[in-house]
């Protein structure tokens, strides 16, 4: 029962109910004429960013950050790099898949673990880029002791994964607002 | 490492080809690595000492898991080529690897690794469970074993591919993804819920249609033939007018879309079908289906959402969770944003704020004003809207042609519009209670919820009045009949003739009056009304009021836009409560009127695709974002509960008031449930009806209940003691954390003294040599040894230093 590559992919990329048809065509969208012919294209980052779903998303360059698998690490995605990404925030991923990829999202720094630092970008992150948008020193100061107090089990003063993974387990609704579909 | 790679070129030629010719230990190096880069952190120095302690372990366990492999295929090559001549241990082996890889290539989809390291791992596994499966049952019945894989894999593929259908099948799945990246998941949450509800209702339609209508319209006796099921010649004339038949009169009236058209006749048509039987049985099976349903979303969504612990990481959910990644419209992350931000602002303020608490004499008393006020509001709704009913059940009596619109429907629209204007009254008195949003919030509902729940009771309570009127009626019209038939006797006799029977037309035929009928035609008109409103409400006050506030604000004074009338928001909330009250009208209904559930299908058919296009057309959205998930179970919990008060009046009236004797399947009978026991009697062998009716001995049914009251004292007691024990688990592993990290300090400052010491007796040592020594080539070498000698001490200061973190960890 000899199968091929391609069909096992698709097999497993039925499994996580990504369409690669679509994926395919939507980053095939993304390359120029010349880029099309050859395999296993880089498309750089601020490309990849002109996607609709990712181009309002705070944590952009981060999400390609996470996924690329480039050796100068500038975000730049193949397409097995962006499938990983669709699979990863699609609809089937397990959550501990999810919390995985959020964690490396959320960690800026790359050092494995969530300290004030990186709690400190993340926030404002979410707060969003103008100045009346965001939180003074001493409230940004404040809602980091209490994050901190809540996560941090061991009092490191950082969270780490499974830190991180027991909060976004008992939170009701990461699983559905983790989710990019195309 | 050569030993292993020439094993490998014995290896299976199938997997050297796969791996593109290279040798199988580069592969594994290579994953090996790859899992390392994943790590975030391997490269860079260690830091702390439980992150090395768990890479450590991590590594550990792959270098085991890979090891044991490798022995295992090892092993399995050295054994000899010919799989019978295993034996049972080996045999044994081969099984626990197979059944290792069918782990593996089942738990792979949860593994965060990259799709070409899963794909790899996959075709791997896959290569040797394909290669040793059939082994595995060599010499034993292979061919039913090979026969029993295959056909296992068959069924899992059929499955996927069932799944993969069955998703591909969902109804207006683009639709409601397009709302979702425009608006969040709260509103798109609305959309899902309708969809729900489509789905129990297009049952419940299948069952009524199925079983009720459609057997009656074709083998039951047809439309003219009984009195029952033809038009009175008094309302004959006026039986086709658009008017009569928008109001479910005349021809609607008298067909299987109400109860009165069914005849009582026991079994109809070639296939003994049981009319009445499945008519009661399809009343009762509608309320069943409908509370399994919800229970089992209910336990569903309970499960997903954890054990309750709201508010334990209340900051760190809002910093981890609450950004939407869904959102692909500039105009909503900015809303996100704004709306992120104040809820971080609020959380923080609160937080300092619950610490103190001013003037709690003054708020207490606004609320219970405001309580207060709330209630009048209720009771004056309640009041008018049975007002209202005896005011229309007096102008029935006078006769309908002389009224107005108005006064014909006055019931329907005074319930329509309070149920517009008074949660608009309890917004402005929620204001006098400052609470935080979200409570002020679940206090609207919960009023709404009141509001809606008193004026549907007072409504009934005005049609029980009705029912009576009618039941006192239905005496009088018996006794006419007996003398208008008496009459007919006489006047035939008195002819004395041996001439034909006389034949009456059914149309002439007096009538009893039909409560039953009267019933489902108020809920029909009921629910027809409330769509019209609210279909009208959103057409003027969303799409009206859009257009307005886009083409006036041209030629405006102030900016409509971003001041006073502006774009409305869609009310996730109302509109939920719109729809589950409506659904509590179908179930009150349904038992009465058969075409409920058809009528209901399709209105919320209409109104999903009028809400989407309202929706995208004329809403902006919404400037705090609400958690759609902490609703959820709140709004199934409201669907219970008024599943449960909307099945009471019916019940109620199935057991305790007596059928009308002119109309019905059940006409004739005494009670409606006596069909039961007329059936049991007759279609079932004789032991049944003994068993049934002992079943239901008071004797037995009371202590089943007692029991059943037992059993949920007892979960309830046992939960309550896990969420006591998760609490001091919580608790000791913190403090086992703390005095790990306690030890763990100890141990490091010891190691590092050892270290001190290690290094100060060594450059002594150092120092006496040099003292000793004169020559430079001596010192040359000395300082050499005493670099090596420091670097030895510390390099073992450092290893025990990691011991002792590993050890304490």
């Amino acid at each position: 029962m000899g199968t091929t590559a391609s069909q096992l992919g698709k097999d497993l990329l039925s499994e996580y109910q990504v369409s690669a048809q679509n994926a395919h065509k939507r980053f095939t969208e993304l390359l120029t004429k010349d880029e099309k012919d050859l395999p296993n294209t880089r498309v750089s980052m601020e490309r990849v960013l002109t996607l609709p779903e990712l181009k309002s998303n705070p944590f952009r360059k981060r999400i390609c950050y996470v996924f690329s698998t480039s050796e100068q690490k500038d975000g730049s995605l193949t397409f097995e790099d962006f499938l990983d990404l669709l699979s990863a925030f699609s609809d089937s991923a397990t959550l501990e898949i999810k919390s995985h990829y959020a964690f490396r999202i959320f960690d800026f720094d790359d050092d494995g673990t969530l300290d004030c630092g990186d709690l400190e970008k993340l926030v404002n992150c979410l707060t969003g880029e103008t100045d009346e948008t965001r939180l003074t020193t001493e409230e940004m100061r404040q809602l980091i002791n209490n994050i901190l107090e809540e996560s941090d089990i061991d009092k490191d003063g950082t969270v780490n994964l499974s830190e991180f993974q027991h909060v976004i387990s008992r939170s009701p609704d990461f699983v559905s607002s983790f989710k990019i579909v195309l | 490492m050569r030993g292993r790679d020439t094993e490998q070129k014995e290896g299976t030629v199938i997997e050297r080809k796969r791996r593109g010719g290279k040798g199988g230990e580069d592969e594994h190096q290579e994953q090996e690595k790859e899992k390392m880069s994943y790590r975030p952190g391997m490269r860079k120095e260690r830091r702390a000492g439980e992150r090395e302690q768990r890479i450590i372990k991590n590594q550990k366990e792959e270098r085991g898991t890979r090891r044991s492999r490798e022995k295992l295929k090892n092993e399995i090559r050295k054994s000899t080529r010919e799989p019978e001549s295993l034996s049972p241990e080996e045999l044994e082996k081969l099984k626990e690897a197979v059944d290792e890889r069918k782990k593996l290539i089942q738990g792979l989809r949860g593994k965060p690794w990259s799709m070409k390291k899963k794909l790899v791992t996959l075709r791997e596994s896959q290569e040797f469970v394909e290669k040793y499966e059939g082994a595995l049952g060599k010499g034993k019945g292979r061919k039913l074993y090979a026969y029993k894989v295959m056909m296992a894999k068959k069924w899992m593929k059929f499955q996927r591919d069932f799944e993969n259908f069955k998703t591909a099948c969902i109804p207006w799945e683009m639709k409601i993804k397009e709302i979702e990246s425009h608006f969040g998941s709260s509103v798109a949450s609305y959309f899902i819920f309708l969809r729900w509800m489509y789905g129990i209702n297009m049952i419940l339609f299948g069952l009524t249609f199925g079983l009720v209508m459609v057997p009656e319209a074709l083998m039951g006796r047809p439309y003219g033939s009984i009195p029952r099921k033809t038009v009175p010649r008094a309302e004959e004339a006026s039986a086709m007018d658009f008017a009569v038949l928008w109001d479910f009169g005349g021809y609607a009236q008298y067909s299987v879309l109400f109860y009165g058209y069914y005849n009582n006749q026991r079994a109809i048509g070639w296939l003994k079908f049981r009319m009445p039987l499945s008519y009661f049985l399809v009343g009762v099976g509608t309320v069943a289906y409908s509370y399994m349903v919800v229970i089992r979303t209910m336990a569903r969504n309970a499960n997903e959402s954890g054990v309750g612990d709201d508010n334990s990481f209340n900051f760190s959910w809002k910093t981890f969770t609450s950004w939407d990644y869904l959102i692909g419209n500039p105009e909503t992350a900015d809303n996100k944003f704004a709306s992120i931000t104040t809820s971080f602002k609020e959380a923080i303020l609160e937080e300092q704020e619950s610490r103190k608490d001013d003037n709690i004499h003054l708020t207490r008393f606004l609320r219970v004003l405001a309580n207060f006020l709330v209630l009048c509001c209720l009771a004056g709704s309640g009041y008018l809207i049975y007002f209202v009913v005896r005011r229309s059940q007096k102008f029935a009596l006078d006769g309908l042609d002389t009224h107005t619109w108005w006064e014909r429907n006055e019931v329907n629209m005074v319930m329509s519009l309070l149920g517009m204007f008074c949660p608009m009254l309890f917004d402005v008195i929620s204001a006098l209670e400052n609470y935080h949003p979200r409570v002020a919030l679940q206090w609207q509902l919960g009023r709404i919820f009141a509001l809606f729940l008193g004026n549907l009771y007072t409504f009934i309570i005005a049609l029980m009045d009705e029912i009576n009127l009618k039941r006192e009626e239905e005496k009088i019209v018996k006794f006419n009949i007996t003398t208008w038939e008496a009459s007919l006797y006489n006047s035939t006799v008195s002819e004395n003739s041996t001439g034909p029977p006389i034949t009456i037309q059914p149309a002439d035929v007096p009538r009893g009056p039909c409560w039953e009928t009267m019933v489902g035609q108020e809920f029909v008109r009921l629910i027809i009304s409330d769509t019209m409103t609210t279909y009208i409400t959103l057409l003027i006050g969303d799409f009206l009021r859009a257009v307005l506030v886009r083409f006036l604000n041209y030629c405006w004074c102030w900016d409509l836009e971003a001041g006073f009338p502006s774009y409305s928001e869609f009310d996730v909330s109302g509109n939920v409560l719109g729809l589950i009250f409506n659904q509590g009208m179908i179930w009150m209904g349904a038992f009465y009127a058969p075409c409920l559930p058809a009528l209901n299908v399709l209105r919320l058919h209409v109104s999903m695709y009028l809400q989407c296009w309202a929706v995208m057309c004329c809403n902006v959205p919404q400037e705090r974002v609400f958690k759609a998930s902490g609703s959820n179970n709140f709004y199934m919990a409201m669907l219970l509960v008024i599943l449960f008060l909307s099945t009471l009046p019916a019940i109620y009236t199935i057991v305790t008031i007596p059928p009308s004797f002119d109309c019905g399947p059940f006409s004739g009978k005494k009670r409606m449930f006596d069909v039961i026991q007329e059936t049991l009697e007759s279609d079932f062998p004789a032991w049944f009806s003994k068993v049934f009716s002992s079943a239901s001995n008071p004797g037995l049914v009371l202590p089943f209940i007692l029991l059943m009251v037992l059993a949920i004292y007892y979960l309830q007691s046992t939960s309550k003691s896990y969420k006591e024990a998760n609490v001091e688990l919580k608790k000791k592993l913190q403090t086992q954390n703390e005095e790990n990290k306690k030890k763990n300090k100890r141990a490091a400052l010891k190691a590092q003294m050892d270290l001190e010491e290690a290094r100060k007796a060594a450059s002594q040592t150092a120092e006496q040599q040099k003292n000793n020594n004169a020559s430079l080539q001596d010192q040359e070498g000395e300082t050499e040894l005493c670099i090596k000698m420091k670097q030895d001490v510390f390099n073992h200061g450092m290893k025990r230093n990691i011991q002792c973190k590993q050890k304490t960890k």
